[in-house]
């Protein structure tokens, strides 16, 4: 039987308020995901594609954000899940047609839940004119009277304090002072009579009377005159009826709770005693309560497990075979301390750094010929590799949850700007390092609103050049040759360059006369400093500019280029690595030090002939079969040795960079070829340029990680080309 | 001021390492210091200040090698298995730093430290948190959160 | 002996709750997610009471109730519905299904365990 949820045992020494915090933390963290269930259902209804499942998890999603916010106290978030809730049962009970108005009502909603929520969490509050005019639409659609905020919105519902949970001390008001003997006794006599169908129920008459009991006194005559013979006796019926005399100073509405399940399946007739009733005391049980909290783990990341078989309940009247998708029947998962699964990760690394040690010692100790050793050891190296591919993917997400977020922004975008964009996703269940994921989040949506705001024409632009008045931005992921390529494009007007150059040129980030290819121009976009928009417009002109986007793909390991057509539109294309952890490199050594070059980029290695390598003012260039390539020199480039490298005795690795430009690096000989442990350098010092990482050698050595790209390009900036724009001093 | 100089003020009696770098004696508030180790060579660091050693690994973590000498333009260390690494927490980072030797272990009252004397050097206004005079040694506090370049400008596009 | 109580809720944060107010209270969890979980987990055990909230993907709590009414071992086992409505037409649906009582949600702690004990020793 799979059982999927670990209990949490209670845990002594912790503070209750503590628990309840971290159960709040839960709720938030539970949010993100109904608020993204809620969001791609809406959607696939939109697209005319949901069904009775759809509007279902999307109701529930808004039904539990109620539940929780209620919990703890989260009036406002409360008061709107209430109506929009409301509004979504009326959909699922068909009493609404979710029409395209309802739906970008619904749509917004959803917006403004997921602002709460964040106002909410972070203890601010949201905009109440914005809440209450959606209200208002919202209780239009179902026709009640739209509630103003000062009216209580749910008389079912009350929001109670965590201090509810039992644990805030009762002041003691007994109603009375003095000696309280000369009080007559009060109480009721009850007669009850239970049906077949209370016992059906679950419920039995000596629980309730046992309840019962803990009010008062209690005298009990059980009445079974209307017991039949034997014979007649049905086994699961009733007959038997009870009088009971109850001494209490409760009122007669704690008498009736206690019979609160079972009144539609009984007789109950409850009398007052003879005697004055009582003023209401407060219940003795809710005094003592020792608070054990739970321990509440703090990031916890789902991990997909074998799903377990899930017969379906026919409720439905045509349950046809369904397309798979997403947000309907969720893999079942277990949840995992993050921490763990980084531990795990380390200790790969950590057993990566030993095999290649043991691989070393092997060589070391003349047994590499041994075929039984050589092979063991090839055995060892595939399985460490599959390890560290499983434990990868522990981490791995895929994008959707993030994509789904960016078409929040593109309406918010188009809202603000008044044009029409519709958002397309494509691969959004390309897995990616969880890392990877969080840091996307803000240069992905900086892409994205510039996307709307500079690449899309306004309506009438578009229709005038014969384009459908809605835009299209399209945001799309996939695996390609061990890197992850996200690709961020629109169907706008493409790089204005005329202007672009202009600006470039009037603030000073490039010479007047600078001779620029068009990629160049439109590269320029990502210089520090460079904003395309004259007057500052409310969506992109927050000081930030393009080259914010590629400082935060290049702080993950990444690369950002842009392609454009005029009048066709704009391509940003992101490429990052697999994984943040482990990477295939080539080790090679250049002025007595070792490098590793990620393989990734490399095409081709070769020994040059001497008089392939041309000089070429302060660098070089080489004719690799008939084509010259710049040629850098590694170690006298990143400063190792004042020499040049002999080119007599030299290996070349031909390169692609991100760009796309042919390049070509020189060391003195390659060592190996191996996967190596990424370690970071910014953990414990800080960016140092042309360096991605650092690494760890089987004899504990470090090594560092080159950066081609950024070699490349600093060798090209530091000999001024006039092809190549000059950066302003910085 | 330096956090150690706030530090001072609160508590009575703070423990200190003190070591030397050439005719100079430094200190450093113990809670700082992760562990003292003999000296391994370095991988250097392209395109870093030159008196940043380079990086080595200490059990599997990455951190750089500070030569104080250096760092406080006193002289160029020459390092040798004789010098010593001083393991510091400076904020989140953990660093080391390069020295001659470890001499002491200093038990200091807060009103012996005096504020670093006004000689107006660059130096010590940035490294130095103050100094104590004991037994006609001058030992300088030093202030770590300076040790490190500072690279929020150091990201070339 | 404390009591065992198998609770079902799709929503985490309810889980969380529910589990740290009943242990709290000294009565033995197990957790739940939807109807059909509850069922499985009742494969071989026998809780004193269940508790399941009504609105949950895959098997809502009627078809739990419905479940574990057909169960010979477990058609007298008190079964507690968490409503956030106290209509009572929900409640009415509830116990023609077969449940016990009720809890409306947001729970007190008090008010949970009363309830518990007013359908089980």
């Amino acid at each position: 039987m799979p059982f999927i949820e670990w209990r949490l045992k209670p845990q002594t020494g912790d503070n209750t308020l503590d628990t309840m915090e971290s159960i709040k933390q839960t709720f938030f963290q539970e949010c993100e995901d109904l608020l993204q269930d809620l969001e791609s259902g809406l959607i696939l209804m939109n697209d005319g594609e949901g069904d009775d499942e759809t509007i279902n998890s999307v109701f529930r999603a808004v039904h539990s954000i109620k539940g929780g916010a209620g919990a703890f106290e989260l009036t406002d978030l409360v008061k709107f899940a209430h109506i929009f809730e409301n509004t979504l049962d009326e959909i699922r009970s068909d009493r609404l047609e979710a029409t395209k108005e309802v739906l970008t009502v619904l749509l917004q909603s959803s917006d403004l839940l997921m602002d709460l929520v964040e106002a909410a969490r972070e203890g601010g509050s949201c905009n109440e004119e914005r809440s209450q005019k959606l209200m208002d639409t919202l209780a239009g659609f179902i026709g009640a009277p739209a509630e103003t905020p000062t009216e209580t919105a749910m008389p079912d519902f009350e929001p109670q304090s965590m201090d509810d949970m039992g644990f805030q001390p009762l002041v003691m008001d007994f109603g009375f002072d003095g000696d309280g003997d000369d009080q007559q006794a009060a109480g009721f006599s009850i007669h009850f009579t239970p049906t077949a169908k209370m016992y059906a129920h679950g419920n039995e008459t000596a629980r309730l009377l046992a309840t019962l009991a803990s009010l008062g006194d209690m005298k009990t005559t059980c009445e079974h005159a209307d017991l039949p013979d034997f014979d007649d006796l049905e086994p699961e019926g009733s007959y038997l009826s009870w009088d009971i005399e109850l001494t209490t100073e409760n009122e007669e509405e704690d008498v009736r709770e206690n019979f609160e399940f079972v009144e539609d399946d009984c007789e109950l007739i409850i009398t007052p005693l003879g005697g004055i009733s009582l003023p209401e005391l407060p219940v003795l049980e809710d005094l003592e309560i020792e608070p054990t909290p739970v321990a509440i783990e703090p990031e916890t990341l789902e991990v997909k497990a074998p799903e377990p078989e899930v017969k379906k309940t026919e409720t439905k009247k045509n349950t046809e075979t369904k397309t798979a998708k997403p947000n309907t029947g969720a893999p079942a998962t277990i949840r995992i301390n993050l921490e763990r699964v980084d531990r795990l990760i380390n200790l790969v690394g950590e057993l990566v750094i030993n095999q290649a040690m043991l691989t070393e010692c092997v060589v070391d100790a003349g047994l590499s010929q041994d075929p039984s050793v050589s092979s063991g050891l090839d055995e060892f190296k595939q399985l460490t590799r599959d390890i560290q591919e499983s434990v990868m993917a522990i981490r791995a997400q895929p994008v959707q949850p993030l994509f789904q977020r960016m078409s929040r922004i593109v309406r918010k975008a188009a809202s603000a700007t008044e044009k029409s964009v519709k958002l397309v996703l494509e691969g959004e269940f390309t897995e990616v390092d969880k890392t990877i994921v969080e840091k996307l989040a803000d240069p992905l949506t900086h892409m994205i609103r510039n996307a709307v705001d500079h690449g899309i024409e306004s309506p009438e632009k578009r229709v005038e050049n014969g384009k459908p008045e809605e835009g299209i931005v399209t945001l799309s992921a996939a695996h390609r040759s061990g890197k992850i390529i996200i690709e961020v494009s629109d169907d706008g007007a493409g790089v204005n360059r005329e202007r672009v150059k202009q600006i470039a040129i009037d603030k000073n980030l490039i010479q007047e006369d600078a001779n620029l290819s068009d990629s160049d121009i439109d590269n320029l976009l990502f210089m520090p400093g460079f904003s395309t928009v004259e007057t500052i417009s409310t969506l992109s002109g927050r000081g930030v500019g393009m080259d914010v986007v590629k400082r935060a793909i290049q702080s993950i390991g990444g690369r950002v280029v842009i392609s454009s057509t005029p009048g066709k539109g704009s391509t940003f294309t992101i490429s990052l690595p697999l994984t943040l952890a482990i990477l295939d490199g080539m080790l090679v050594t250049t002025a007595g030090q070792t490098l590793v070059v990620p393989l990734t980029s490399i095409v081709e290695t070769l020994i040059p002939s001497p008089e392939d390598i041309h000089p070429m003012g302060s660098n070089s260039v080489i004719n690799i079969r008939g084509t010259f390539v710049p040629l850098v020199d590694v170690g006298h480039e990143l400063g190792f040795t004042q020499e040049p490298t002999d080119t007599n005795n030299c290996v070349v690795l031909s390169i692609m960079t991100d760009d796309g430009v042919q390049s070509a690096v020189l060391v003195d000989t390659i060592q190996d070829q191996r996967q190596v442990v990424i370690k970071s350098l910014e953990t414990n010092y800080g960016h140092v340029p042309c360096i991605a990482a650092a690494t760890i050698l089987g004899d504990g050595r470090i090594a560092l990680i080159l950066d081609v790209d950024h070699l490349i390009e600093q060798a090209g900036q530091r000999t001024p080309s006039p092809e190549l724009p000059q950066i302003a001093a910085e | 001021m330096t956090e150690e100089a706030q530090h001072f003020g609160s508590t009575d009696g703070n423990e200190f390492i003190s070591f030397c770098i050439g005719e100079q004696e430094y200190c450093i508030d113990i809670m700082a210091i992760r562990e003292i180790r003999g000296w391994t060579p370095a991988t250097i660091l392209p395109n870093s200040p030159d008196y940043v050693q380079g990086v080595i690994n200490l059990r599997g973590s990455v951190l750089p090698i500070v030569d104080l000498a250096k760092r406080l333009q006193i002289k160029e260390t020459e390092p040798s298995e004789r010098h010593v690494i001083i393991i510091t927490q400076i904020g989140t980072q953990i660093v080391g730093l390069l020295v001659d030797s470890v001499s002491d272990i200093l038990t200091v009252q807060d009103d012996i430290i005096q504020p670093t004397p006004d000689v107006a050097s660059e130096v010590a206004n940035a490294f130095i948190g103050g100094v104590i005079a004991l037994d006609e040694r001058m030992i300088s506090v030093l202030a770590l959160e300076n040790i490190l370049p500072n690279f929020v400008e150091s990201e070339a596009a | 002996m404390s009591l065992s109580i198998l609770a079902i809720d799709d929503s985490r944060t309810m889980r969380d709750m529910l589990n740290f107010a009943l242990s709290d209270a000294g009565f033995d969890v197990t957790l739940a997610e939807d109807g059909q979980q509850g069922l499985d987990a009742l494969d071989g055990y026998m809780p004193d009471v269940i508790i399941t909230d009504i609105n949950m993907p895959v098997m809502d709590g009627f078809g739990l109730i419905e479940g574990v009414r057909k169960m010979d071992a477990l058609r007298a086992v008190p079964i507690l519905v968490l409503t956030t409505e106290s209509s009572a037409e929900l409640k009415q649906r509830a116990r023609s299904a077969g449940a016990t009582g009720w809890i409306v949600k947001p729970f007190d702690k008090a008010k949970l365990v009363n309830a518990i004990h007013r359908v089980a020793a």
